[in-house]
Formats: structure tokens, C-alpha cells, sequence
């Protein structure tokens, strides 16, 4: 073997080869492909076509009796069915209509409906209109609608910032926790710490494949979200941008501390769905946060998924910049802070 | 390499270890000097990887000694690092990178060295160059782990068991490896349980038992320390003619006749003069011979001669 001088070209860098090493692994396992960059946006498709918002949306009800049921179907926005008592009944209770519309003997209306479900108290009220209308009853006062549908008050626009905020989490999470437990489990790290690799080449490797492949996660998610469903942009790129970073960043630290110590891939997906789950159901990525008790508020407001999707909400929807935002941005920073002094402190080399 | 042509290459002494219940090491010294190969040998569990570890500088010692290459891993352990290369047991290395790849990442790692073209080569894996490193064979993949130690151009390289779980023909293959780097130079240390395996390519072998050294020599002077040279195993006798064990002590040179379950081990001290004694010995008792081996003695029959056990008994 002949002596060859230290070879040149910044892709002959550890830290260069480090990071290409991630992408690789990361290229070339389909699946983890999926997950990070179909995945949300099925996701996103799914639930915004489920949810979108329809043009008034038409309530079926069970009428008893031929009388109310012309009457009733004067309402364009209730869909009657007119049926026997028991018919109806069963109906009601499988939930196939919202109300359930008697005449009684006495010539007075019977309404039954579920009071806690806001489509049985509408129904309710409209099939009482049309009755009393077909009645002879006259409004005393005149009314006239006007409609606003707008962009940024959808429950689409609503659910992006959340995927997005979920993302981040996940994949940095997941990304950081099973590569190094698994190069762990393999003694890949021990065999790494045998060379004169400086160990902080390790870890930086995995933060910065994370930061590129960030751009192309956001980006897709986002890209997506704006030109199919015209999601607003309302804040700064550059503070979204920083956003996204410093939630990446702060995940990544949380992945790095999961995966400190744990020696086994199955030891540590256990430790990841005790942190995450709590956080999907929580931090208000599907639904606000604010139907949770008072009492929870607090905890809730400084987890760190939370404060990243209010962040990103807040930037979105609101156009808010990062004043308004320090809040959250002081409970992501001291989550990062924590967690990556943390994992510094108890991160097995072996 | 100059410095290391005057100190030895390794040097351990009163080197203590022990794990919570179980004490691994237990009071070793060793000298390797450079441009020797060295094996540890000894059954599993005996405190082989532990002792090479402490010396790959990847496990502390509890107390004792150890210089690699004239330096110490307290003080010099970057400059160490760039000049050991070291292969480890059961290292699996990542399945999605090719070949290349792989030795490229480890070459980036190194002030100086080999080129990855170079060292594939070296390890005749130029085939495989472009192959994931889960297509490879059981017998590539170690070879490829040679490669990783080699490519920065050690002074001193460390082995752990680079044959364990290989067929025979994976360990040969490797085996002409090895002996090509003792043969450019390189100082080598190396743990093995199999007997075969020290006395092909080990200058010198420091047979290990319960993390102690019972036993240190040249493979031939550790043979002849045990005062057997040849051993003769044999099947012989049928109804009609049983075998009469007890006439065999007449032959000359034979001690030591073990019988059991039908086959008889004797040691001899010259082949040429107790295989045809036994043969007439046989025929005047009209007793037929069924099996007949010889061996000369192995470092097996050292192991077996200084503890009772066999190197695989665990």
C-alpha cells in the first residue's frame, strides 16, 4: 500500500461523509419515504375533504303523521322522511335522523331529539318554524343573511399549522431515536468511537440531514396545503422558516435524549409513544386544545408539540410575528436546552 | 514506525478488571513487540475481548497498566486512535451502504491511510464494490470489516475473533489475508477460540483462562511444554476377538491409554515406530481394525493438559 496524503474536496470530510451516510440510509428505506412525505399529505387530503365546509348542509328527520310532513317540507335545509312511530324510533335512535317530529292528538307538535348534539337542536328549531309557518304564524321582525366564507376559518386551514407542528415531531423523533438505536444495538456506535471520528461529528450528522430533508417536508406539506386547498401564508416566510427549525432543532434533542440510553429498537418506540401520544391527543394538532378542563391549560400550553403548533398557527392564520410569539418560543428554546444538555450528559457511546 | 521498532507495540501489566459479580480480568501482563503477530487464545468467557478492549482504549481498566505504541490512552488517546486500526466482534455494519461507501466513510475519518480502491483490494472485494453491505456473504462482511480497520494504515491492529461463525472456506480466505499483513509488516493482536487458528498465524499465543494467562509461548514451545508429541486414536476388536487393551502398554513409547466408548487414545512419542507396533500388535491378537487417526499434539492438547477442559467445552 502506497502512503496516500489526506485526500482533498470538502466531500472527503467526516462531518460531509457523516451526513451523506444518513441520507443514504434515508433514501434507501421506502417506507420511512412514506411516511415523511405521503403520508401527511393523504392525511391532509383526507381529513380536509371530509371536513370541508359544505354549502349549508341539508339534516334528515323522521315525521309521524302526513300533516307536519307537508308542511315540514317547505324547509329546504331538512330532508323528512315521513314514517311509522316505531319506523321513526329506530331511526332516531341509530342516529340515522336527528329529530323526530309527532303530531299528538290535541293538535300540538312532540319533538324528540338529542339535546346535546347540536344537528338535533337545529333540526328542532327549523321543523318548529316550518310547522308554525304553515300554521298562519307571521315574523314580526324582517331578516336578511349574508354569507362569509373565507379562507383561514376553515377547519383545513385549522388542521395544517397541526400536521405540520405533528411532522416535525415525528420525524425528527423517530429519524434521531431509531438510527442511533439501532446503530447502538448493532455496535455500529462502538465501532465509530474506535476510529478517530470526533464524536460530535455523530450527532451534528444527524441535525444537519435533518435540516435538508426539512426543507423538502415543509415544503411539500406546505406547497400542498397552499395550492390545493389555498391554505393562507399570512405570516413571514423567513419567521415560518425559523419556526420550522427551531422545532426541528428542539424535536431532534427530545429524539436524542429518548434514544440516549436505550439499547434495543423495541426499548426505545416504547419511550417515544409515551412522549408522543400524549402530544397528538394534547397539543390540539386535529382539534383545539381548548376543549380540555381549565385545569390542564397550563400543562398543556407548555408542551413542546403545543407550543410549536401555536406557533405555527399564529404565524399562519394571523400573520404574527416572532414578538407576539415569545411565549411559545421561550418554551421551545427551554425544552432544546433541557433536552440536549440532557442527552449530552447521559448519551451511551456504547 | 521507528519509535515503535524500539518500544514494544503493546505492553499491559497487572491488568484488572472486573464486571459486577464476575471477575474478567485478572491481574495480565503482556509484552507484544512490534511486527509480531500475538494471539490471545481461550474458551468463551476466558477475558479475551475484555483484555483487547481495555487496549483498543474502548473499555477502562479497573487498575493496571497499558502502552499501545509507547503511548497511553489518558494522554495521547486522539493519536492512538488514528494509528490502531480495529475490527471488533459482531459488528454489524450498515446494510444500506455499499461496499464503498462504507470504506469511504471510514477512511474520512483518518489523517492518513490507504485508498478505499486500494484496500478493496486488499481484501479482494472488488466485486462487491458497488453491493450492499446486507447482500454480502458472512465471509465478505468480515473481510469488509478488515477492510474498516485497515484503511487507515494501522502500526498495531487489533482482532477480535475475525473468524467465529465463518464456514472454513470464509476462514481460510481470511486467514491468507491476515498472513499478508504480518507479511507487510503490521503488528497484530488477536483473539480466537480456535486452536487451528493461533498456531497457523500466531507467532507467539498466551493461552487465557478465567482472565488470567496460563500459558504463553510459541505455539511449538507451548506444545512441547505438555511432553506429548503424537496422539493415535483407534477402534479395534469384535466378538469373536476383543481388543486386550492391557498388552498395548508393552509397545514401546506409548503412555497414557485412555479407552472410552469403544475408541482408544494413546499418546505416542514417535509416530513411525508405535503405528506399526500397534498394527502387529493387532494382527497377533487377530483383533480387526475399524478406525485409525493420528495426530500430532495441538495447542487443543495443551488447553486440555492444563486446565482438563476443552478450548469448546462451553
Amino acid at each position: 500500500m502506497s502512503e496516500t496524503p489526506p485526500p482533498a474536496g470538502w466531500t472527503n470530510h467526516p462531518l460531509a461523509q457523516l451526513t451523506l451516510v444518513r441520507f443514504r440510509e434515508f433514501m434507501r428505506e421506502p417506507e420511512v419515504l412514506f411516511w415523511v412525505f405521503i403520508f401527511p399529505i393523504l392525511l391532509a387530503a383526507g381529513l380536509g375533504i371530509a371536513f370541508r365546509n359544505r354549502p349549508a348542509e341539508v339534516l334528515k328527520i323522521a315525521v309521524v303523521g302526513p300533516e307536519f310532513a307537508s308542511a315540514i317540507r317547505s324547509e329546504k335545509l331538512l330532508d323528512v322522511q315521513q314514517l311509522s312511530e316505531a319506523e321513526a324510533r329506530k331511526e332516531l335512535r341509530e342516529g340515522k335522523v336527528a329529530l323526530l317530529a309527532a303530531r299528538r292528538p290535541d293538535g300540538s307538535a312532540a319533538y324528540q331529539y338529542d339535546d346535546t348534539n347540536p344537528e338535533g337542536r337545529t333540526a328542532r328549531m327549523l321543523a318548529d318554524r316550518a310547522i308554525q309557518r304553515a300554521a298562519g304564524r307571521i315574523d314580526p321582525v324582517s331578516s336578511n343573511d349574508q354569507f362569509m366564507r373565507e379562507p383561514g376559518s376553515r377547519y383545513i386551514d385549522f388542521l395544517i399549522p397541526g400536521l405540520l407542528g405533528m411532522n416535525l415531531m415525528g420525524s425528527s423523533i423517530w429519524g434521531m431515536g431509531f438510527a442511533i438505536v439501532d446503530a447502538r444495538r448493532k455496535k455500529l456506535i462502538r465501532r465509530l468511537v474506535a476510529t478517530p471520528m470526533p464524536r460530535h461529528y455523530y450527532l451534528l450528522s444527524f441535525v444537519l440531514s435533518r435540516l435538508v430533508l426539512l426543507v423538502a417536508e415543509v415544503g411539500i406539506l406546505l406547497g400542498f396545503a397552499a395550492l390545493v386547498f389555498q391554505v393562507p401564508l399570512r405570516g413571514s416566510l423567513l419567521g415560518l422558516a425559523g419556526l420550522c427549525v427551531l422545532g426541528a432543532l428542539m424535536f431532534g434533542a427530545l429524539g436524542l435524549l429518548i434514544a440516549s440510553r436505550a439499547q434495543t429498537v423495541e426499548a426505545a418506540s416504547g419511550l417515544m409513544n409515551v412522549v408522543m401520544m400524549p402530544m397528538w391527543i394534547l397539543s390540539g394538532v386535529f382539534f383545539s386544545s381548548q376543549r380540555f378542563p381549565d385545569f390542564v391549560q397550563p400543562i398543556i400550553k407548555v408542551l413542546p408539540l403545543t407550543a410549536v403548533i401555536d406557533a405555527l398557527r399564529a404565524n399562519m392564520l394571523q400573520g404574527a410575528n416572532f414578538a407576539l410569539l415569545w411565549p411559545q418560543l421561550g418554551i421551545l428554546t427551554a425544552w432544546l436546552a433541557v433536552c440536549f444538555a440532557l442527552a449530552l450528559k447521559l448519551f451511551r457511546w456504547r | 514506525m521507528v519509535e515503535a521498532g524500539l518500544k514494544p507495540a503493546l505492553r499491559v501489566q497487572n491488568l484488572r478488571k472486573a464486571y459486577k459479580d464476575v471477575v474478567a480480568v485478572d491481574g495480565l501482563d503482556l509484552e507484544v513487540p512490534a511486527g509480531e503477530c500475538f494471539g490471545l487464545l481461550g474458551p468463551n468467557g476466558a477475558g479475551k475481548t475484555t483484555t483487547i478492549e481495555i487496549c483498543e482504549g474502548l473499555t477502562a481498566a479497573d487498575s493496571g497498566e497499558v502502552e499501545v505504541l509507547g503511548l497511553s490512552w489518558r494522554s495521547d488517546g486522539a493519536e492512538l486512535r488514528q494509528r490502531l486500526g480495529i475490527q471488533l466482534q459482531e459488528t454489524q455494519l450498515s446494510e444500506k451502504l455499499t461496499v464503498h461507501e462504507t470504506i469511504r466513510l471510514f477512511r474520512s475519518f483518518f489523517r492518513q491511510g490507504a485508498s478505499p480502491a486500494e484496500v478493496i483490494g486488499l481484501v479482494q472485494l472488488e466485486e462487491k464494490r458497488n453491493s450492499r453491505v446486507g447482500a454480502l456473504s458472512g465471509g465478505q462482511k468480515q473481510r469488509l470489516a478488515l477492510a474498516c480497520a485497515l484503511v487507515g494504515k494501522p502500526d498495531l491492529l487489533f482482532l477480535d475473533e475475525p473468524t467465529t461463525g465463518l464456514d472454513p472456506q470464509a476462514r481460510r480466505q481470511l486467514w491468507e489475508l491476515i498472513e499478508e499483513m504480518k507479511k507487510a509488516g503490521t503488528t497484530i493482536v488477536l483473539t480466537t477460540h480456535y486452536m487451528d487458528e493461533a498456531e497457523r498465524l500466531c507467532d507467539r499465543v498466551a493461552i487465557m483462562d478465567h482472565g488470567k494467562i496460563i500459558a504463553l509461548g510459541t505455539p511449538r514451545e507451548l506444545v512441547a511444554s505438555i511432553g506429548i508429541e503424537h496422539v493415535v486414536e483407534f477402534a479395534a476388536g469384535s466378538q469373536a476377538h476383543p481388543l486386550e487393551a492391557a498388552r498395548l502398554h508393552d509397545i514401546e513409547g506409548v503412555r497414557d491409554i485412555r479407552a472410552d466408548n469403544g475408541t482408544v487414545r494413546m499418546q505416542v512419542s514417535e509416530l513411525h515406530r508405535a503405528v506399526p507396533a500397534l498394527l502387529d500388535e493387532l494382527g497377533r491378537q487377530g483383533a480387526p481394525l475399524t478406525e485409525l487417526r493420528t495426530h500430532s499434539a495441538s495447542l487443543e492438547d495443551v488447553f486440555v493438559a492444563l486446565t482438563g477442559r476443552h478450548l469448546r467445552d462451553e
